[in-house]
């Protein structure tokens, strides 16, 4: 990620983020994560919704290192201090895997169905991985 | 209209790239802009320059450079994924010592600012892959 291409303060935009893959079997949770950083370095307005299997990246107690990759439960509890506060977890996703909040890192908020239709329709630009 | 599109799939492991490349044609011959073209984790591969493909097979990766010689697309590679696969261009092939670039010249090795950027300046943003 460069930040050297920034001259002047950019348009802020709504950008939604939708991570629905889990964390460790594929790198589109890291390209995701990526995306969203990239967006609050530049200052935009971001959102980051985890649906589906995505919940998954939202497990406490992630230990990366096992298979030799980074933890992502780490960088994901950074996201604040980048900027990203509208952290959301589809509550659906959860009942259907058995996870309760508490199961789950800080600083998120759950989200149903409708409102994320609604989060999506606000957003200037959606990202969906 | 104003499309960016974001290319994260490999060329011929899915129809996924193939299917940019189309849409990117269709983009420009119904006369709509083509703000940027950025490939992300395994979309790089489309810019590799090395690539040999049987004579009566589509050479994806020369597709996408004629197109964007063409049309003087604005073509963008991430370079923390392009280096990790082996996607250099010139200057990083002569800073890390590895003689010839890998990467079509057509496209540019940059950061993921670009992809924000192309976000907030495109009415569209598609994504592939």
């Amino acid at each position: 990620m460069t930040a050297n291409t920034r001259s002047k303060s950019p348009p802020r935009s709504s950008l939604t983020f939708v991570s629905r893959s889990a964390p460790y079997g594929r790198n589109r949770a890291n390209l995701c994560l990526d995306m969203a950083l990239a967006a609050a370095v530049f200052e935009q307005d971001v959102s980051y919704v985890f649906m589906g299997d995505g919940v998954y990246q939202l497990l406490k107690g992630q230990e990366g290192s096992a298979i030799g990759s980074k933890t992502l439960g780490n960088a994901l509890e950074t996201l604040s201090l980048y900027g990203i506060e509208n952290v959301y977890a589809d509550q659906q996703a959860l009942q259907e895997r058995g996870l309760k909040k508490s199961d789950l890192l800080s600083g998120l908020q759950t989200i149903d169905n409708d409102a994320i239709a609604k989060l999506i329709d606000s957003s200037d630009t959606v990202f969906n991985l | 209209m104003k499309f960016s599109l974001v290319i994260y799939a490999a060329p011929y492991s899915t129809e996924s790239a193939s299917s940019a490349l189309r849409f990117a044609k269709s983009v420009l011959e119904q006369g709509h802009e083509l703000y940027r073209v950025f490939f992300f984790g395994d979309g790089v591969h489309n810019a590799s320059r090395l690539a040999i493909v049987a004579q009566d097979e589509l050479n994806l990766q020369r597709q996408w450079d004629e197109l964007i010689v063409d049309h003087a697309i604005d073509s963008v590679v991430c370079v923390s994924s392009a280096l990790r696969r082996g996607i250099l261009d010139q200057a990083e092939a002569d800073r890390h010592d590895l003689g010839q670039a890998s990467a079509y010249e057509s496209s540019e090795v940059a950061g993921l600012g670009q992809l924000i950027d192309a976000a907030i300046h495109s009415d569209r943003v598609i994504n592939f892959g």
